[in-house]
């Protein structure tokens, strides 16, 4: 019993961190049919600055974070505007291939500055700070990523469903020439939406770094788990990002607790098993 | 003339060239030799059949871990090495095949570097078998055809490596014509024309995976062979996706692309990586983003095109 | 009977009838043409009788044999072939490669890895006849993009008789079709072969009137009358529906 709740709680935490991530890719993967592989950089950048402001600059949490994220938006909207803009009419291939070019600079630029090894982002005290759950201890650190991962969702649905930006992105992902038709500026919801989907990335960077260290090389070492996210998800799903994020976060963590000597292999073979059968995923829609 | 002698002809002279001119650099070339097999397999898959992969570098690990057991274990011939790793490379790419012919788009693409990333935890994992993190090491390969033993500058190497290089281009040249060949670009042009002339593609696409999986397997058994090592980066997605680089930097479906983009990419590589990996980066992301820019189709398109805007054709760079 | 007889054909999408109780011949040398406004369900039709789709009733037989459960695939290896409205040709191939396709493919060769794809004469004797009936010759060694859309639509053509189908659906063969570029699709037609069934979709009543010899007209999914181009020309009802109105 202790067992299963263990890998509730950390599956939890886990998933969250990659919903995180993985949703701004799912929603710039469905509305730009933009094949991103590049996503996971941003989370890199953000994880790169919250270790610089927090290090170096000697800042505190609470002005790290949030500085980090908006420095990573800052640097994820002009290049909107200058690469992914000029390739979303491209096929498939070439956008593989520019955004793998996008993630080497990505990388490369992060070790010029930082260097190539684990850049550690400083915790305040607090957070380190054990909670009693009664089975077991829980870091605080890890209830606020919880906590911050239900607040996103919250956000998100608020922000889809209750807002005018959220009606013009939903029919922008629906049919790109009908919302243009209907006078929506799509180029600036593009630029919008990625800046979001850049800002959520670097969040969930910095607050998943335990759970994912960052160092130059993160951007393709999880390439393929943000991925898997997203295809489990279908293509521009916010919920079927937060189901899929959560399901991989348990199995995968359940695997880990279970058969730890075998757990990368199993998660992939379950996965590849699920997406032969469901090629769409989740809540793909058929057509994408 | 006839053509194709005149091509074999250029590619044995090209060969001799190389050797005479950097007789210090033969290492380096043996590589340029067993990448170009790799990017040919590539060509194969995704020039002719129109199936994009990030991940290519499974079928060369396990053709490389198949030769190297097989090199250690059964026997010292590299004919028979090279066998095995080709094997080895068909039947994992006709495994997964199997599933991932089955899906395309992203799905496709993230699939193909899955399977990679499996390999390299099985092989991490079966450390008795692969020597996991540190390495496949002890492969003594025996001589040559039983005449020509591997020599520490590296000439056999050289040689063998260009005999096999030269063998799998005329044979992809030879697919490449044939009826198999032109439904393989038919399916890349227009798959829902080829069911209604009454082709299964999915079937044709798993052939050709499973073929290109063998020329993969093949490349990933020379270079275990001649380096006598195979390590975990056999697997790796960089090896992948610079694969994939160099045959869109040459350009696909002609296989004399694949063997441009990658002599050129490899000697910028030598050029560029000399001292810090990650300057390479820098390098290889702008190299990237140029071609996906400015040349789209790749370098073998220059000469048609410079020729058509001569002429003023009305198709020059597109 | 020999060829395509169709009876009591109907189709639903949920509570929408797109075709009801058609009952419809097709034999052996046939040249029929198929109009009616647009939403008639005339598409829909081929699509039931090639297999794209699944009717809700009624029965297909082909030769006298059911073929309800066969697919496309099945059903083109039968003999029942049909263009496609929009040009899904290879594009990026030569005219050439683009009939020999699916010569090698009928002939079962489409696997071979050994021989040349143009190394087989009796193939190559299929391709340039086809080239030659379809006045293609002079294009030959161009890729199909580099063509004009009438002579493209001559390619569709090519490569679907290239299957030697007996039945025969041109689905609007002179769509996108320039009007003076009409002419060489009308020729094209009168030279199939005679034994071939011809079932013509087409809205072109030139086109209509010059290579049919027995009209169907469709209304709402239903057949309204069936006669000779003379019948149907006179006819009243008809040109109140549609030739009256919709054409002019």
């Amino acid at each position: 019993m202790t067992l299963l709740l263990n890998i509730a709680v950390d599956g939890l935490a886990y998933g969250m961190i990659l919903f995180m991530i993985a949703v701004g890719l799912s929603v710039t993967m469905g509305l730009m049919r933009v094949v991103n592989l590049a996503h996971g950089g941003f989370a890199l950048i953000g994880g790169a600055l919250a270790h610089w402001l927090g290090t170096e600059a000697g800042l505190p949490f609470g002005l790290v974070l949030p500085g980090a994220v908006a420095g990573t938006i800052l640097i994820a909207m002009p290049l909107e505007r200058l690469v992914y803009r000029r390739i979303y009419g491209f096929g498939e291939l070439q956008q593989v291939l520019a955004t793998i070019g996008l993630t080497f600079l990505m990388i490369a630029s992060v070790n010029l500055w930082q260097g190539s090894s684990l850049l550690a982002i400083t915790l305040p005290e607090g957070l380190n700070r054990s909670v009693d759950l009664g089975f077991r201890q829980l870091t605080a650190h890890r209830a606020l990523v919880i906590g911050v991962g239900a607040l996103i969702i919250l956000g998100l649905w608020v922000l889809l469903d209750r807002t005018r930006f959220g009606i013009r992105l939903r029919a922008a992902v629906d049919n790109r020439e009908t919302a243009s038709a209907l006078g929506i500026d799509t180029g600036r919801i593009y630029m919008l939406t990625f800046a979001l989907g850049a800002g959520l990335a670097a969040l969930g960077g910095i607050l998943g770094a335990e759970l994912l260290p960052i160092d130059a090389y993160y951007p393709l070492r999880y390439m393929v788990l943000f991925l898997i996210v997203v295809a489990i998800g279908g293509l521009g799903s916010i919920l079927g990002s937060f189901v899929a994020a959560l399901a991989i976060g348990l199995i995968e963590t359940a695997s880990r607790y279970l058969v730890p000597d075998m757990a990368t292999i199993t998660f992939f073979v379950l996965v590849i098993l699920f997406l032969a059968l469901r090629p769409r995923g989740l809540m793909g829609r058929a057509g994408a | 003339m006839n053509r194709r002698l005149l091509s074999l002809l250029l590619i044995l002279l090209a060969g001799g060239a190389a050797y005479l001119l950097f007789p210090y650099n033969l290492a380096f070339l043996t590589r340029i030799l067993i990448m170009i097999v790799l990017v040919l397999s590539l060509d194969l898959i995704l020039g002719l059949a129109g199936i994009a992969t990030l991940g290519q570098a499974a079928m060369y690990g396990a053709g490389a871990y198949a030769a190297g057991l097989f090199a250690i274990h059964v026997w010292a011939d590299p004919v028979a090495g090279l066998l095995a790793g080709a094997l080895a490379g068909a039947a994992l790419a006709a495994l997964s095949g199997a599933v991932l012919m089955r899906t395309q788009g992203l799905t496709l693409i993230m699939l193909t570097i899955a399977v990679a990333q499996i390999c390299a935890e099985i092989a991490n994992r079966a450390r008795a078998v692969t020597g996991g993190a540190d390495g496949l090491r002890g492969i003594r390969p025996g001589k040559v055809l039983g005449l020509w033993e591997f020599d520490f500058i590296g000439i056999t190497g050289y040689w063998y490596a260009f005999a096999v290089m030269a063998l799998v281009l005329l044979a992809l040249a030879v697919i490449a014509r044939s009826p198999f060949g032109l439904s393989l670009r038919g399916i890349h042009e227009s798959p829902e024309r080829m069911v209604a002339i009454g082709v299964s593609v999915y079937r044709r696409r798993l052939a050709a995976y499973t073929m290109g999986g063998a020329v993969a397997g093949t490349a990933g058994a020379l270079s275990a062979q001649i380096t006598q090592l195979v390590s975990l980066e056999a697997f790796s997605f960089t090896l992948s996706a610079e694969a994939l680089i160099m045959l869109i930097l040459g350009g696909t479906g002609r296989l004399y692309g694949a063997v441009l983009g990658t002599v050129i990419f490899m000697a910028v590589h030598h050029l560029a990586a000399a001292n810090d990996p990650f300057n390479w980066l820098f390098v290889i992301g702008a190299l990237v983003l140029a071609v996906v820019f400015f040349l789209p189709r790749g370098l073998i398109v220059l000469p048609t095109g410079l020729k058509r805007l001569a002429k003023g054709g009305r198709h020059a760079g597109s | 009977m020999q060829g395509l007889e169709v009876r009591g054909l109907s189709k639903r999408f949920g509570g929408l009838v797109v075709s009801e109780d058609i009952d419809f011949d097709l034999p052996p040398g046939a040249r029929k043409a198929l109009i009616g406004p647009n939403g008639a369900g005339k598409s829909t039709f081929a699509n039931l009788v090639t297999g794209i789709l699944a009717p809700t009733g009624g029965t297909i037989r082909f030769d006298g044999q059911d073929i309800a459960g066969l697919d496309e695939a099945q059903r083109v290896k039968r003999g029942i072939a049909k263009t496609f409205q929009i040009t899904t040709l290879f594009s990026g191939l030569t005219v050439r490669e683009n009939l020999r396709l699916p010569v090698l493919e009928r002939r079962g060769r489409g696997g071979g890895l050994f021989r040349r794809a143009d190394g087989d004469p009796a193939i190559e004797t299929e391709v340039e006849a086809l080239l030659a009936q379809f006045d293609l010759l002079p294009f030959a060694d161009r890729p199909v993009v580099d063509l004009a859309y009438g002579q493209q639509r001559l390619v569709e053509m090519a490569l679907t008789l290239a299957l030697k189908p007996r039945v025969l659906i041109l689905d609007e063969p002179a769509a996108g079709v320039p009007s003076s570029e009409t002419h060489l699709i009308i020729e094209a037609i009168e030279r199939l072969p005679g034994d071939l069934a011809v079932l013509v979709i087409e809205h072109d009543m030139d086109l209509v009137f010059r290579v049919a010899r027995s009209i169907v007209v469709l209304v709402q999914g239903r057949i309204l009358t069936e006669g000779t181009p003379g019948e149907i020309a006179t006819n009243a009802q008809v040109r109140e529906l549609y030739l009256g109105g919709a054409h002019g």
